[in-house]
């Protein structure tokens, strides 16, 4: 039976999280992602779950640490000025080899700055925090979306062992639209006999160690552990999802993410009327990137056209790589919105005519 | 070693606590310590009273960073290992997911009360039902001997050169007196390990501390005084006798607080 009601993309979060089993989460009152932690707070307790208000982030990320290491679902959500204060947290996470879930719903930088939305941690969540690991990180435009995107970030993790960042904003994260609840299934996954419970619960009757250094009796070298990494990143680039739109014979293609991937699909739409060939990439992964696809079609001559709501562009960077200098890359950044004032957001006049400039 | 020297070993040395045996590095681990260290009488106290109270295959230990990170993996029990200071988060996380298990952490005084602090008054304010044990040795030793949180006035560190002078680096923290006066706060003791007596004192405050969290009462804490030689550069024996003479009388030992329930 499936369910079906109005709700904001906040609360599209903790429903696809709740939907994929998550019955832990750990959290601190930041906006704009308030509704995610109030609606955990209401909903665990009636369903034997754990729901942890911390200290502050550095504590809820570690208190994930914790509960990965036990062995289940658990995710913690907050917005940029947290997500900066958990950078310590997931890469321990990451080097230790746990799963779990990040939710970070962006909002305007640098610094604390103001609550209103913003794409500004991009590269702070795709090229990762401290020692250079990468977290999968997946971007929904939809509330739909994002409650479906949450429980495969749960997949994710599990299959991995790894973060898996969920990138909403402001905006995608109070945006109200209709929301379906249903159980989504990705395929079975490995047991969890790694988490630790006591060593009296584990078969071999061994206790189990877990921690984000690397163990010279049991890993070989550091460079052993390092390569063993490498290969899980190799293997994570087969998780690369993006949607194509109207991209089959485009002369431009527009690439974006987020609530800038709905305005780019409305360029697009009133660019066609205008009989000029405008495509949209929209990245559903920020990592991996779909590299392979912008530079094939670099190749044949396209231009390309990043928007993004951050200040002179940060995925922008990633597009121009992938490109490799055979296609020529443009930016419509936050200088595109419609209003100076923080809470401005990029609407698609201005960039149609960006559009109109470049066909 | 002759006949004579080989039955005296035999008599001296006890053999020590399963919980500390089972891998071939738990042996080499010890030889990380520094002559006249103390932190490896503290896992011996915790392996015994583990022992005692039958928990060790029911227990989630959870280490720290510095000269107590080492002593996590001379355990045979299951562990995790959480950044600097990150102890009480990850031990909340475990203990509200495992209830049944008996969760603790090990902690120096720099990792517990400096960088730790966050953590270490969010577990008391929440009343956590955890073990928190803190190494006190009045110093960041792993890192060559600096300032910590516990350094006595007027000691000597490498970045206290004049010794520690209030006006510029306040005064030694006593956490096992403000762990007390937190409501959530089940039992609150500090212990040294200088004296045989003291040994047994101590190892009666942990085991007190763990029956706490199996009685469900609340956050248990005890603080350990243990001598740090090398860092002191003193002798083994002269670095007891300064715990005597100088460091009880800055951290006196005892008791602060001891319920059974809480209202």
């Amino acid at each position: 039976m499936t369910e079906r009601f109005l709700a904001e993309g906040n609360e599209a979060v903790a429903w696809g999280a709740i939907s994929a089993g998550c019955n832990c989460f750990f959290g601190y009152p930041i906006t704009p992602q308030n509704e995610i932690i109030e609606l955990f707070a209401r909903e665990l307790p009636k369903r034997g779950g754990v729901f942890v208000q911390a200290q502050c982030e550095t504590a809820t990320i570690n208190m994930l640490y914790g509960a990965a290491a036990a062995g289940v679902r658990a995710m913690t959500s907050t917005s940029s000025p947290g997500w900066a204060l958990m950078q310590e947290g997931t890469s321990d996470i990451a080097s230790a080899n746990l799963p779990c879930v990040v939710v970070l719903v962006q909002r305007v930088g640098p610094g604390v700055q103001r609550v209103e939305h913003a794409q500004m941690d991009y590269n702070s969540v795709t090229k990762g925090g401290v020692g250079g690991f990468k977290n999968i990180a997946l971007a929904p435009a939809s509330v739909q979306e994002t409650h479906d995107l949450m429980q495969l970030a749960f997949h994710l993790a599990d299959k991995y062992r790894h973060p898996v960042v969920v990138v909403t904003d402001g905006l995608m994260g109070h945006v109200v639209e209709p929301l379906e609840l249903k159980t989504l299934d990705f395929g079975p996954l490995p047991d969890k006999d790694w988490a630790v419970k006591g060593a009296g619960k584990h078969e071999d009757g061994k206790y189990r160690e877990i921690g984000p250094s690397y163990h010279p009796l049991k890993d070989g070298t550091y460079l052993a552990y390092l390569e063993a990494f490498r290969e899980k990143y190799r293997a994570m680039d087969s998780e690369l999802r993006y949607e194509e739109y109207r991209m089959e014979d485009a002369n431009l293609i527009l690439v974006a993410y987020g609530y800038c991937g709905r305005v780019a699909a409305e360029v697009v739409d009133m660019a066609r009327e205008r009989g000029l060939k405008a495509g949209l990439l929209r990245l559903i992964t920020l990592w991996p990137f779909p590299h392979q696809i912008i530079g094939d079609k670099a190749a044949q001559g396209c231009k390309f056209l990043a928007v993004e709501d951050c200040m002179g562009g940060l995925m922008v960077d990633d597009v121009r790589m992938a490109a490799c200098g055979k296609g020529e890359v443009h930016l419509a950044d936050i200088t595109f919105r419609h209003s100076p004032a923080e809470d401005g957001m990029i609407m698609p006049g201005k960039v149609l005519e960006e559009v109109k400039r470049l066909l | 070693m002759n006949e004579e020297a080989k039955g005296m070993a035999k008599e001296i040395v006890a053999e020590k606590p399963a919980l500390l045996r089972g891998e071939p590095w738990m042996d080499i681990l010890w030889d990380l310590f520094c002559p006249g260290c103390q932190i490896p009488m503290v896992a011996r106290i915790i392996a015994e009273s583990f022992e005692e109270l039958g928990i060790g295959d029911k227990a989630i230990m959870v280490g720290a960073v510095g000269c107590t990170g080492i002593l996590i993996a001379s355990f045979n029990i299951d562990r995790v290992s959480p950044a600097h200071g990150r102890g009480p988060d990850v031990a909340t996380a475990l203990k509200r997911i495992h209830p049944e298990t008996t969760v603790f952490t090990v902690q120096g005084d720099g990792d517990c009360i400096a960088i730790g602090a966050g953590p270490f008054l969010g577990a008391l304010t929440r009343g956590e039902k955890i073990t928190i044990i803190m190494v006190n040795n009045t110093n960041f030793g792993t890192t060559g001997g600096q300032l910590g949180p516990t350094t006595l006035l007027g000691q000597v560190t490498t970045t206290t050169p004049r010794g520690r002078e209030p006006s510029s680096e306040g005064y030694p923290v006593h956490t096992a007196e403000l762990a007390a006066t937190f409501k959530g706060v089940a039992y609150s003791a500090r212990g040294s390990l200088h004296t045989p007596a003291e040994f047994r004192r101590t190892k009666k405050y942990v085991k007190t501390a763990f029956q706490r969290q199996l009685d469900g009462v609340g956050l248990s804490f005890v603080e350990i005084i243990t001598a740090c030689p090398v860092n002191w550069h003193l002798t083994p024996v002269k670095a007891l006798e300064w715990i005597g003479e100088e460091v009880i009388r800055e951290f006196p030992l005892g008791e602060f607080k001891n319920v059974t329930s809480i209202e």
